[in-house]
This record gives structure tokens, sequence and C-alpha cells, in this order.
């Protein structure tokens, strides 16, 4: 990727005939609705080819990573939810299991948080699939798929709201379990979207997956060879889309991955429609785990029983010298992990997000690094439009499901 | 990690003995220390003959007045299994001084190295040698200071003003 700003002098090609052309520059974004965000695409085109796209990022930086390096661990936790904000709640968990790994703490998380971050985080998966694919229909045209994928979206969101108190930016899990118990109507809420989403799931489904114009506008575009996917570093849809069957709640199990039955599904073709069918199958896959979760979730403690780490209880607070005492030491100091440093690795929707914490011992994160999944897969959009038509921007854009608070950070 | 790593190590001792300077292992997680010269060449023997072929996460530390040399660059580096489950992960870590802030650049190994590495460059002012297009990727072009490192002012706006300033004075971009 060369660095192409301005139409250069060169551009002009004087054909056989005696006429000339040149290619035009057009900048697609920052402010336009289908780039999902603040992304600008400095698009070269000769006629509605695209020769060359570049993509200038960084309109939403906030460096998020500096900011961390100057608060506690707890006070990192809502950073996490501006960046993908469309799953906030699977970088929040992925945040969590990070400082847990960072403390070797693991093995003390009750069960019934992790089931509990299970059904979250597939519910987030669910979510973010929705607006990924909801999005890309109605770029493309298609409507009514969008209103279907919503209205779902909602109810997960009213999930998220009961337990939290939080719809989008949830900062819901805390470093050793979580911060309430369940309420009591969760189970309940879980179990109605479990009967209820199928059904939505298979008219978006029939909407879509034989739609004639659907597939002529993704069939065969923006595609990515399977060595390409990897060379680049895609992962999530975007890299089983092409057939590579990399999914790390397979590869490294966190949260007891390995124990629920779920498949990971791969599409071979690597164009847009693949990685449709990939997010499809994936939010059976996600019903299917959540539905095992539901049916095992333990009664018991909900949070570690680790003072050194883990507030006390508020009442306790309020009415015990040394609770107090104790809550005012992990409020103002935090806790301190040992010396070391630890990347964690979870399967977002869009791909793998890994944090890589590095602790000099004292309350603080020395350095927090976050890899996005979008990031990365953000870099395949050149390879993937050049030579295509400018319409297919948008749906390889669309396709690739990227979200610029995670690019920008 | 199921795989174990240590034919992987003890095949990179063979070939590189002189350039593995530490071994380290915390919380089943390893790490070796590399010497920066030979980065981009033990790189390209991981992926082509150890099957390492998927760059998870480049990125940089800066150890101001921790340690000296002050910069390290990490490198995740991700092999796939046979079966989903055999996956392996290895960390590299090569340092560098104050003074000589400049290593070769792993995009011939993996071209998905090419944004990590400016960002990289755009945070801690790292040059990557033989990168194709190395220039800021989040921060302003314009932009002087470099934000990730630890003697960054965060409450010094002047970097920031004079950006913006001269992007209205130019009108556009």
């Amino acid at each position: 990727m060369e660095r192409v700003e301005f139409i250069s002098e060169d551009s002009s090609v004087i054909h056989e005939d005696g006429t000339r052309t040149e290619t035009m520059m057009l900048n697609m974004g920052p402010q336009h609705p289908a780039t999902h965000g603040v992304l600008r695409i400095v698009l070269h085109l000769d006629g509605e080819m695209v020769v060359k796209a570049v993509p200038h990022i960084g309109y939403l930086h906030r460096g998020i990573e500096k900011l961390c390096e100057h608060i506690t661990y707890q006070q990192c936790l809502p950073y996490t939810d501006r960046m993908d904000y469309i799953a906030s709640i699977c970088n929040n968990i992925g945040y969590i299991l990070a400082v847990e790994k960072l403390l070797g703490i693991e093995k003390e998380i009750p069960e019934r948080a992790k089931t509990t971050e299970v059904i979250l985080f597939e519910l987030g998966r669910i979510e973010s699939h929705l607006v990924g694919i909801g999005t890309n229909a109605l770029d493309l045209g298609a409507m009514s798929a969008f209103l279907y994928c919503f209205k779902e979206r909602e109810r997960i969101y009213d999930i998220l709201e009961t337990i939290c108190g939080a719809r989008l930016t949830t900062s819901y899990p805390r470093v050793g379990g979580l911060p309430l118990d369940l309420p009591e109507n969760f189970e309940g809420m879980v179990r109605n979207f479990l009967k209820i989403f199928p059904t939505t799931l298979s008219e978006v489904d029939n909407l879509l997956t034989r739609n004639k114009i659907w597939i002529e506008r993704t069939k065969g575009v923006a595609v990515i060879s399977a060595e390409d996917a990897i060379d680049l570093g895609l992962t999530g849809p975007a890299l089983r889309g092409s057939g590579v069957p990399y999914d790390v709640r397979k590869a490294t199990p966190y949260l007891g991955y390995e124990n629920y039955d779920f498949e990971v599904p791969v599409a071979n073709e690597g164009d847009a429609y693949s990685r449709y069918l990939c997010r499809m199958e994936e939010m059976r896959q996600s019903l299917s785990i959540i539905e095992q979760a539901i049916n095992n979730l333990p009664d018991g403690p909900y949070i570690a029983d680790l003072p050194d780490i883990v507030l006390p209880e508020k009442e306790l607070t309020y009415t015990k010298m040394e609770s107090l005492i104790r809550h005012f030491v992990i409020v103002y100091e935090g806790f301190k992990p040992p010396v070391g440093e630890v990347q964690h690795a979870v399967e977002n929707p869009k791909g793998e997000l890994s944090y890589y914490l590095i602790s000099d011992g004292s309350g603080k994160p020395y350095r927090m690094r976050v890899r996005g999944p979008s990031f990365v897969n953000m870099q395949a959009l050149s390879k993937m439009v050049e030579g295509s038509l400018v319409a297919d921007v948008i749906a390889a854009i669309g396709s690739l499901d990227i979200v610029l608070g995670e690019i920008d950070r | 990690m199921s795989v174990d790593l240590e034919p992987v190590i003890n095949s990179l001792k063979n070939k590189f003995s002189q350039s593995i300077l530490d071994i380290k292992e915390y919380r089943g997680e390893t790490t070796l220390l590399v010497s920066k010269e030979q980065i981009s060449r033990i790189c390209a023997y991981l992926k082509n003959d150890l099957n390492f072929t998927f760059l998870a996460d480049l990125t940089a530390v800066d150890y101001l007045e921790v340690k000296s040399p002050r910069y390290e660059v990490v490198y995740h580096i991700h092999r796939f299994g046979p079966e989903c489950e055999e996956n392996t992960r290895i960390r590299l870590k090569t340092e560098l001084s104050e003074e000589d802030i400049e290593i070769d650049s792993v995009t011939p190994v993996w071209s998905g190295a090419d944004w990590l590495e400016r960002e990289v460059y755009d945070m801690f002012g790292i040059e990557f040698i033989g990168h194709p297009d190395l220039r800021r990727i989040l921060m302003p072009e314009d932009f002087e200071p470099f934000p990730l490192r630890k003697d960054f002012d965060v409450r010094n706006r002047e970097a920031s003003k004079r950006s913006f300033e001269k992007a209205l004075e130019e009108g556009g971009d």
C-alpha cells in the first residue's frame, strides 16, 4: 500500500487511439452511512472500477491504551465497552479474563459466574452478528432484514438491562466473578429468547439466503483466499469464510468452552456470501451453547472469595470497620498483580480479541495492549476491492463487519 | 496449549544459538528474548520451517527508567494445529535501545504486519526498516510526539493544537 493522496500527474494513460484517460480520486467517508462509522477510504477509480483503495483510520482515536496506564485495573473496564460497542459485553469479559489470568485466579472463579459469562458472551455474539448482517443487507438495499435483526437485538438489550442496568455500555462482570447475583427473571428471559429467536433467524434466512439479488450482490464479491487471509492476520468469520477453521473457543478454550458441544462453521469460497453464511450458522451454534449453559446454570456463589481482589459486600462496608478499610484499599490503590505479563485471547464476534497486559507490581497496568479484530481485518479491504466495482466496496465493508470504535481505540 | 513447545525451542536454539538470549515461562506462556538483528530471519524460519503461519499481534513497550535498553518490540506468533484443538502460540521479544530505534520489518514475512508496525511507529516512533509505507496511522500525520512513550506529557495540548490549527489553515483533510 503506497502513499497516494491525490491524483498524481502520471495517472493519465494515453490509449492507442490517442484518447487520454486518468483515474479519478473519490473520498468515501469519513461521513458516509455505509462505512459503519468514521472510516475514510480514498478510492482511485477508472470509470466504475476501483484501481486502488487506501483506507484512512484514526478519526475516533481516544488513546484507550494510554488512558489505561494511568488508572487501576478495575477502572479500565468501562473503557473496554467503548471499543467494540456493538458487543461490549464480549470486550468486558475478554478483559476480565485477561486480568484474572494475570492474577492467576482462573481456578477460583465460581462456576455460576463462568456459565453466566458464557451465556452473555454468546448473546453478545448473536447481537453483533445481527447488526453485521442487518447493516450489510441494508447497505445493499435489503431494508426488511435489517428491521427483523434489530427487533431481536432489542430483546438481548433487555436481558442485559435486567442484569446490569445498562444496554449498550455494560461494564458488567468484575474481576473474580459477577458484581451481583443474577435477577430472578434472568433465566426466564433467556429461555424466552431461545424460544423466539429461531423463528426470526429463519425469517432472516428466508429473506436473504436464497434471495437472488442478495446472492448476486455478495457471491464472488470481495474474495480473499485462505492463504491471503492467514497472511493478513484475519480472524473470525472473515477467516472462517475462507475455509480456515480457526476459532479461539476451540483452539485455546476459556470459560470452560471445551465442555460445550458446538461446531465451528466454515465456508470455502472466501467471498461476502461465505462470511454471511458463517455468521448465520454461528448464531445457531451460539443458541445451542446458550441452551446448554442455561440448562446447567449452577447455584452457589457468584463471585470468588478473594478478599484482596474482590470488593466486600456493600452492607458489610457500611457496618464493619475491616470491610470499610478493605474497600478503601481496593478502590484507592487497586489490587496488585505480581510482576509479569500475559496475553489472553477470546473469540469476539468479529474475530480474535486479545489483551496483552504487563504488570510492574503496582495497582495500574504498566502496559495494556488491545489487539482488536477489526483493526487487523480492515487491512484486507484494499486487497478485496481492487479491481472490482465501487458498489462492491460497500458490500466488502459490510461483510468484514468492522466497528470503528475498535479500529481506532 | 496442548502441544509442547519444546521441539520448537530446541530447533530455534540449534539454528540461532547466538540469538536466543533468554527463555521465560509465565502463566503457561513462553517468551523468547531474541536479538534484534536476527528478528526477520527468526520469524521467516518460524513461518516457513516450523509452520507458525499466523502473526497474532505485534506491539511495543516502553520501559523508560525501568530497564535498559528502553524499548521492547513484542511479537505473538501462532501455529494452527492439524486439529482445531492443537494450537500453539509463542511470544518473541527484542530489545531496542534509545539511540538506535530501528528494527527490520517483518512485512516480507506476514503482510498483516503492515498496519501493526505502522501503529507501533505511530505510538512509539520505532522505525521499521523495509516497511513499504511507514507513516502515522491513528494520530494526525503532522503530529510530532509519540503518545505511548512513557515520557509523553498527556496534559500538554500543544502538539494537538498545532496539528489542529494547521488543518484549519489548510482548510480540509
